[in-house]
């Protein structure tokens, strides 16, 4: 395969309005994704990226298409590391399905390189954030280990 | 998540769940591979896995690629897991007292 790719889904007893808004509002992403907010004008071309509590940008993109309450899809560069931020840009696609009283969401994060390890690094990632945040949207509450950035990163 | 249960509970199944975590993204025909598996059961188990949530599929012009979806087993270890390792690290500091309590007497 002359790429690399993860394939996440869940089912979130929600509404696609608040899944959408859970997505990239502020005061939901710090609680479910580490103490981080992005900071866009979300539509087409719109720079987009992911701010550190501290000030500093973990990730950085573009808005390449949107769709509130449907799609999103971002070009997304590590912008810490310096191994991986040489890998160039990732793309990654949100996709939110209404199936019953559930939203179906799927996040593919992809490169098109074999054996990337920013793809390798943020498939740690995803599940914790992703599990965080359904958590938050079924229950009210984040899980704790993503309510914070981990000291020294 | 009773089918995610179900769905694990199987040596066939676990050992595709293997192949993907190794190599994310294969067609029906690179799964099959070196299995003793028929074409037929791995179609059957790969369905019972896709409606646990455990492989999600996407096309890729006419190829259809199995990924590994982690977050159905993620939610079992938040739910079941951490709890019960919460309880065993009690008993071990319990234990941890108790031994410790021992030398002092």
């Amino acid at each position: 395969m002359a790429d690399s790719r993860f394939v996440y889904v869940t089912y979130i007893r929600t509404t696609p309005q608040k899944l959408w808004n859970a997505l990239i509002d502020p005061t939901f992403t710090r609680q479910y994704w580490c103490g981080t907010h992005q900071e866009s004008e979300w539509k087409s071309g719109a720079e987009w990226k992911i701010m550190i509590p501290d000030g500093r940008v973990a990730d950085s993109g573009k808005v390449l298409e949107i769709e509130p309450e449907r799609r999103l899809v971002l070009s997304w560069r590590n912008e810490k590391k310096p191994d991986l931020r040489a890998e160039g840009y990732s793309r990654a696609t949100f996709e939110l399905e209404q199936q019953g009283d559930s939203v179906k969401l799927t996040v593919i994060h992809e490169m098109d390189k074999a054996g990337s390890k920013f793809i390798d690094a943020v498939s740690n990632g995803w599940p914790l954030i992703l599990s965080s945040l359904k958590s938050l949207l079924e229950t009210g509450e984040s899980l704790v280990e993503t309510r914070e950035w981990p000291k020294g990163m | 998540m009773d089918k995610v249960f179900k769905a694990l509970a199987d040596s066939s199944r676990r050992k595709l769940l293997d192949r993907l975590r190794i190599r994310n993204g294969q067609m029906l025909g690179e799964l099959c591979e070196g299995l003793s598996m028929t074409r037929q059961a791995v179609t059957k188990h790969l369905h019972i896995l896709q409606r646990a949530n455990l492989v999600a599929t996407r096309w890729r012009g006419r190829e259809k690629l199995h990924y590994l979806n982690p977050l159905p087993i993620h939610e079992i270890a938040e739910r079941w897991i951490k709890k019960f390792e919460h309880g065993r690290l009690q008993v071990l500091a319990d234990l941890k007292k108790n031994l410790e309590g021992d030398t002092d007497g």
